[in-house]
């Protein structure tokens, strides 16, 4: 018998919706997915299809106005965060979840020293002197492979990669239970973001942390995640394990996404991508909100909005296509 | 933020800038106040229910009333009528300084900034020069040497505020030098005239015109000050800042003589600020919030 | 650093030169004759011709330029006030502590003001703090000056009766001048630090320091505020120079016996000497707090720290 999985957190029909003088922006709409303790969830889709607003919401740090959070549970430990006070959160952010932000280059402090911006973390959380708290940013930053002579200096000092180094640092310094990674390579050159990607491997191994990855390269996916929810305007369109997602892909999207990979050992010279672009968010498509896109649309996508399917174990799709009353093979007739 | 909005309506760029200026209330009511304020220089004779210099020695000093709306002043002259005419004065000195500080400051600029060199050090130390002094005190300056009157301070306002705009046409031409369309127009046998007039102005337009819209306001109110001095305007002319000036003596017992043609000086920037901060708004809707 | 302070001072020389230059050729081309206007009315041409020669007014144009830098550079003689026969240098050095202490003053004023009332604005953009305060701002900033002296005085001085309306010496003389040229200034400050503070805000680094589990509080104050203060810095040295001659028409309202209004008497005076002496003091002061400006980015800002190395 398998030992009964251990959700960390639990996203539970997240909407939110951002008040903007062109629209309402339906960013994240009835989103739901599960991060196990000690696992790693990838959050995949394209730019504006929601991840990072998920997640920002997950942290309570979206900017109200223009963001609001219309429903939705998000349980962490069993508690639900959103019934949280500002106050609790504060204790939570940073100590219990932590996150990395996308650009490095942003998200440090320019007037502030690397271990002056850990030491702020440490300090938040912890009861410990100035002094200690320094001495354990320096041990942070030797960590994550910086000298500790450079506490000193500011982050303008520092190369990109080196900078991404300091902010895991802080986002660790006090071994958070779930980071939340928000494209952490993305910003950074190729050779770089391999070393990157090896450290937070290294130290989530360490420090036994969950993790939620965001990205929209398949292949940190493969090598960093054990399940995967696949985005597209602003709702989950699959979810499942690695296994799931890579060998039994079944949404057009996702078949889509894995269409446009360079396969190096295929014959094919040619990519295919998805045609068409994402959608205005403040004009969603009525009815599921791919089939604009979709090569195996027909009329009914264009006025049911799909609901999510089941359709092995674990694994979930939202495809008018997956689910059982489905007539029709793989295209309208 | 993870949004996009590709709404995009071909217009014309001026037809772009109106469409924004006009949805932002606070712009158009500084338009409407200009609109006020030129209509009064223009038609003074019609509007103004007196003659500026006409004295009513019985009638010194006398407070707001339906006939004097504004009160009289200390030589019994119509208040209303007086500010009314001053704002011909006003409107001239601050179309006429700023087109003296366009002209100075727009040649020299793009002299310095496409030339560089020695020119360009030359022209920027002067501009520095002319920077270490505050304006006010140039203006004193320039006054002094060449005379009260009312041409000698927009020549005085319109030096001391060259430095400005030269800045301004200095630093894009640096910025438009490189550019490729530049390259390519100075590879087609394109006159350095040609290109500054054609290709390298155009693009200073939007920040000139915020910077000549606020120098406007602050031409009146160097004007209005200097007058204040009994530098600029002298008496009899209705000028705001003179009569203030002369007001101030009564400010204990007829205040009236100082708080209109104050009023005048402030609604006067305040319109022309108004209008600067929606021009800046609708030229750039990147610097807005 | 310090090597660069050292080079700014060099720097501020030619500027000064040109200053002089400049100031010097508005005087001379400046019409009345020095010496007549020395002498009373009823000198005779003899005598006015006397004088003119034994103050070298006879001289070339470079000669005089020359001789008058000489006199400023090495014997720091400004030359002799008309009206009073006293060195114009024992007249600046009696009105411009009164002047720096208006000055200073009412850029506390203006700091204290504006740095509150834009940061709240920015902090609580859109609410009813921020539209009433940036409206007060405009308002500030399109009053003239000297009429908002006026109606101080009108309403604290004659009507309540609070504080002097005139003169100088206690620190309730000052409150009205330094208020009168502080506000306006305030009102710079203030939209300066919103929209500063409003572009910080936005910044990736807040966000940062928000998912740290910092508050709010000490988000303004240690990751926004630092970094939103450069343009506000260089709006208050900006606003010095205007805070320098916005002093010379307000204490010629309040009777300040500060170096504008000295120079304002001189004007009107034709005592070309101090006007001229005044100048350039302000020029140099004016200069002198740009530098200071410069030196204080470098202490905000590790980027610009680092270029001056």
């Amino acid at each position: 018998m398998e030992e009964k999985k251990r959700e960390l957190l639990e996203i539970k029909g997240l909407t939110v919706q951002y008040h903007t003088s062109d629209g309402i922006v339906h960013a994240v709409e009835e989103l739901s997915f599960d991060v196990e303790e000690g696992k790693t969830l990838g959050l995949v889709g394209e730019t504006g299809a929601g991840k990072t607003t998920a997640v920002k919401a997950v942290m309570r740090i979206l900017p109200d106005p223009p963001a609001k959070i219309l429903s939705g549970e998000i349980f962490f430990e069993g508690e639900d965060l959103l019934k949280k006070s500002e106050k609790e959160m504060r204790r939570i952010r940073g100590k219990q979840i932590s996150m990395i932000f996308q650009d490095p280059m942003t998200s440090l402090n320019p007037v502030m020293t690397v271990s002056e911006q850990i030491a702020e973390v440490l300090r938040l959380h912890g009861k410990i002197t100035r002094q200690q708290a320094y001495e354990k940013a320096l041990d942070m930053l030797e960590l994550v492979g910086i000298k500790r002579e450079r506490g000193k200096d500011y982050p303008h000092q520092f190369s990109g990669g080196m900078k991404q180094r300091v902010v895991i640092a802080i986002a660790l310094a006090c071994s958070p239970k779930l980071l939340i990674a928000d494209e952490p390579t993305t910003a950074l050159d190729v050779t770089i973001q391999a070393q990157v990607l090896e450290l937070m491997k290294e130290l989530k191994a360490k420090y036994k942390t969950s993790m939620v990855m965001i990205t929209h390269d398949l292949g940190i996916v493969a090598e960093t995640c054990d399940s995967v929810a696949i985005l597209y305007a602003g709702q989950v369109v699959e979810y499942g394990t690695r296994e799931q997602i890579f060998k039994n892909y079944q949404h057009p999207y996702t078949k889509g996404l894995f269409a446009c990979i360079p396969d190096l050992f295929s014959d094919s010279n040619e990519l295919t991508p998805i045609r068409g672009l994402m959608p205005d968010p403040t004009r969603l498509p009525e009815g599921c909100r791919f089939h604009p896109r979709c090569p195996i649309a027909c009329e009914r996508c264009g006025k049911e909005k799909p609901g999510p399917v089941e359709t092995e174990p674990g694994h979930w799709v939202r495809c008018l296509a997956a689910a059982k009353d489905w007539e029709g093979g793989n295209a309208c007739g | 933020m993870e949004r996009t909005t590709g709404r995009y309506k071909k217009r014309s760029q001026a037809q772009e800038v109106w469409r924004r200026f006009r949805r932002n209330k606070r712009a158009v009511a500084g338009l409407i106040m200009l609109i006020v304020l030129l209509l009064c220089a223009a038609f003074a004779g019609l509007i103004a229910p007196f003659d500026p210099n006409k004295q009513d020695l019985v009638n010194r000093c006398a407070v707001p009333s339906m006939e004097h709306w504004f009160g009289t002043d200390e030589l019994g002259r119509d208040i209303f009528s007086r500010i009314i005419y001053g704002a011909r004065i006003s409107v001239s000195v601050g179309l006429i300084a700023v087109s003296i500080s366009l002209a100075g400051g727009v040649s020299l600029g793009a002299v310095a900034g496409y030339y560089g060199g020695a020119s360009d050090n030359l022209i920027m130390r002067f501009m520095d020069i002319l920077l270490a002094i505050p304006s006010i005190l140039l203006n004193i300056a320039i006054v002094s040497a060449l005379g009260t009157g009312l041409q000698n301070v927009m020549i005085a306002i319109g030096i001391s505020s060259i430095p400005g705009y030269c800045r301004i046409v200095r630093a894009s031409i640096l910025s438009l030098k490189e550019q490729e369309f530049v390259e390519a127009s100075r590879s087609a046998g394109a006159s350095d005239f040609f290109i500054i007039t054609r290709h390298i102005l155009p693009n200073c337009i939007a920040p000139l015109t915020v910077q000549a819209t606020l120098r406007i306001g602050s031409a009146i109110l160097s004007c209005a000050s200097m007058s204040f001095i009994g530098l600029g305007i002298v008496p009899p002319t209705a000028e705001w800042g003179s009569m203030l000036s002369t007001g101030r003596d009564f400010i204990r017992n007829a205040p009236h003589l100082c708080t209109f043609p104050g009023a005048a000086i402030m609604y006067a920037i305040f319109a022309m600020n108004l209008i600067g901060d929606g021009l800046r708004d609708a030229l750039d809707p990147k610097l807005k919030d | 650093m310090t090597k660069y302070i050292l080079r700014r001072i060099l720097f501020m020389i030619p500027v000064m030169l040109g200053v002089s230059l400049i100031v010097f050729t508005l005087m001379y081309i400046t019409p009345g004759d020095p010496a007549a206007i020395i002498l009373d009315e009823g000198a005779t041409p003899e005598a006015i011709e006397m004088l003119r020669e034994e103050m070298g007014l006879n001289d070339g144009y470079f000669v005089r330029f020359g001789r008058f830098l000489l006199d400023v550079v090495v014997h720091q003689d400004l030359g002799v006030c008309y009206q009073t026969h006293q060195p114009v240098a024992e007249r600046i050095a009696e009105t411009f502590p009164n002047t720096m202490m208006l000055a200073g003053a009412s850029v506390l004023v203006a700091v204290v003001i504006g740095l509150i009332m834009g940061i709240i604005s920015a902090v609580k953009q859109y609410s009813f703090f921020d539209t009433a305060a940036m409206f007060l701002a405009m308002v500030g900033n399109a009053m003239p000056n000297f009429w908002q002296g006026l109606l101080l005085m009108l309403l604290f001085a004659l009507h309540l009766k609070w504080l002097p309306a005139s003169g100088f010496g206690s620190l309730k003389h000052l409150i009205l001048p330094a208020v009168t040229i502080g506000t306006s200034s305030a009102a710079a400050i203030a939209r300066m630090t919103r929209s500063s503070m409003l572009e910080v805000i936005r910044q990736d680094y807040i966000v940062s320091a928000r998912a740290k589990g910092q508050s709010e509080f000490w988000i303004t104050v240690r990751h926004a505020l630092a970094n939103a203060m450069i343009p506000v810095i260089t709006t208050i040295g900006m606003q010095f120079g205007s805070l320098l001659g916005g002093a010379v028409l307000t204490e010629s309202i309040f009777a300040v016996p500060g170096i504008g209004k000295m120079m304002v008497d001189a004007i009107k005076a034709r005592n070309y000497p101090v006007v001229q002496g005044g100048v350039l003091i302000i020029a140099l002061t004016f200069s002198l707090i740009n530098l200071l400006v410069d030196i204080l980015y470098a202490y905000i800002d590790p980027r610009i720290r680092s270029q001056y190395r």
